[in-house]
């Protein structure tokens, strides 16, 4: 990950920053231009209250090179209390452990390091609730 | 009156046992239990820092305060173990919460009383009339040599203070602050592990400051012991902060409701910070709580704090300091432990 992309992300990486269609209601994490539901292009900014529960979920055993200290960890696709998806770690548990339907929260952690020298990136991570 | 309008808190799930530490290095556990009157202490995730704890204290403070972030008007950072040499901790945490951009950030170091510092700093400024709310954090994820006395109570933990003038929790009736030079721990640029003075870092160095602050403040409000209902002061292990409460003539049950260490650890510059948290949880409005912070090099920052009637009516709207101690604990064994805090030398470094 690029310094610049990340930068641009901190609202929805750090806030947990939604948009929310002034005309339907309906919650887009990461906000878009126009509504999918209703066309609508007003939305106003929201921040998800972060808790959730697990959609569905894989264990990572063989990963990319920058998270292979961290195997065998849980990777969840979430539902938001809100209505909206996002895919997250699963973190502080057994990643046996996690379970469909299972209730969790966000917590704020460092999401990577750009190696030894480079910047931490920091985010949202899932644990259980 | 300027005083606290929330305070939260925040540990880690993780745990290590005093009995797992001692038993890598051939040591006597029982003893080292006596000794430090500490069972285990607290460790952060690898993907834990100063920065991701002080955000969680920080959210947690917002909920009982219920007030608008962006009406911070300073964030003040304490810790020995800031992630970034050159970098603010703050104004990451002050982006993380919804603070930014107009907010004054500085991060601190004194040791151990660089929490305590932020706080006087924030309260200053509400005094001062510069700012509406300024919030003040301690937070830590320290290290001691592996086999050193210091790795079996270097713990990771944050607490985090918003001062305001109106809807208070807690007035601030009192602060005082002591200090000297003395060379009781220190840490060199590029060294990875702090250096102490052994038995130094007792009589001349922590109980001389506490001491000396918490009589100074006393006596600065004409006030006693018996006009506290609880104490709580920096807690480098389970017994430094009962021997010193004892000796300024304190009871037990003056002192143990912000006794945290004997299942936390040392939190550094989020010790008293978080032992205070842990007593707002339970006190009573007009309740005084005399809280006296210690770092080496030496010096402690005392505050005399006054329960107020709105304590009890937003306590519940974040996790409790206990709870956040005592519930869904993971503990370790050593070698996770120290791959968790980086204490293996690789021959890949990523
Ligand atoms: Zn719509």
């Amino acid at each position: 990950m690029s310094s610049p992309k990340f930068w641009r992300e901190i609202p929805q990486r750090y806030r947990m920053e939604a948009g929310k269609c002034s005309k339907c209601g309906k919650v887009f994490f990461p906000p878009r231009l126009v509504c999918s539901s209703c066309k609508g292009q007003d939305f106003e900014t929201i921040r998800l209250a972060g808790t959730g529960r697990v959609a569905t979920y894989t264990v990572i055993r063989v990963s990319a090179t920058q998270f292979a200290d961290e195997v065998p960890f849980a990777v969840g696709v979430i539902d938001m209390d809100e209505g909206v998806r996002l895919t997250s770690q699963i973190v502080d548990c057994d990643p046996e452990s996690v379970k469909t339907g299972m209730p969790v929260k966000i917590e704020f952690r460092k999401v990577q390091e750009e190696g030894k020298a480079g910047i931490l990136c920091y985010g949202y991570k899932c644990v259980p609730a | 009156m300027a005083g606290i309008v929330g305070y939260g808190a925040y540990v880690p799930r993780h745990r290590i046992t005093v009995e797992e530490i001692a038993k890598i290095w051939s040591a006597d556990a029982p003893s080292y239990k006596r000794g430090l009157q500490l069972r285990q202490k607290s460790v952060p995730a690898p993907d834990q820092d100063t920065v991701t704890m002080s955000v969680e204290a920080a959210r947690n403070a917002l909920k009982r305060a219920q007030i608008d972030p962006m009406k911070i008007g300073a964030l003040y950072i304490g810790s020995e173990s800031h992630p970034y040499a050159v970098k603010p901790s703050g104004t990451t945490v002050a982006e993380a919460i919804g603070a930014t951009p107009e907010v004054h950030c500085a991060d601190l170091e004194f040791a151990c009383k660089a929490g305590s510092e932020g706080m006087f700093v924030a309260l200053g400024l509400v005094r001062a009339g510069l700012i509406e709310y300024g919030m003040g954090i301690g937070a830590d994820t320290s290290q001691g040599a592996p086999g050193d006395a210091l790795e079996y109570s270097a713990a990771a933990g944050a607490a985090a203070f918003i001062f305001g003038k109106d809807n208070l929790v807690a007035e601030v009736e009192e602060t005082y602050s002591y200090m000297t030079d003395t060379p009781d721990f220190w840490r060199r640029e590029y060294q990875f592990y702090p250096e102490h003075a052994g038995r130094f870092t007792g009589e001349p160095a922590y109980f001389k400051h506490v001491l000396g602050c918490a009589k100074g403040i006393m006596k600065k409000a004409g006030a006693t012991p018996k006009d506290f209902a609880y104490i709580v002061c920096h807690q480098p292990n389970g017994k430094f902060p009962q021997r010193v409460g004892k000796m300024l003539g304190f009871s037990k049950k003056q002192i143990e409701p912000g006794w945290l260490a004997p299942t936390l650890g040392n939190t550094y510059s989020g010790s008293s910070p978080m032992g205070l948290s842990a007593i707002l949880d339970i006190a009573k409005p007009g309740d005084r709580i005399l809280m006296v912070s210690y770092g080496s090099g030496a010096g402690s920052d005392g505050f005399i704090f006054k329960a107020t009637d709105r304590l009890p009516e937003v306590r519940d709207l974040a996790p409790k300091t206990r709870e956040l101690l005592d519930n869904n604990q993971i503990y370790l064994e050593y070698g996770t432990y120290a791959k968790f805090r980086g204490k293996i030398r690789r021959a890949r470094e990523l």
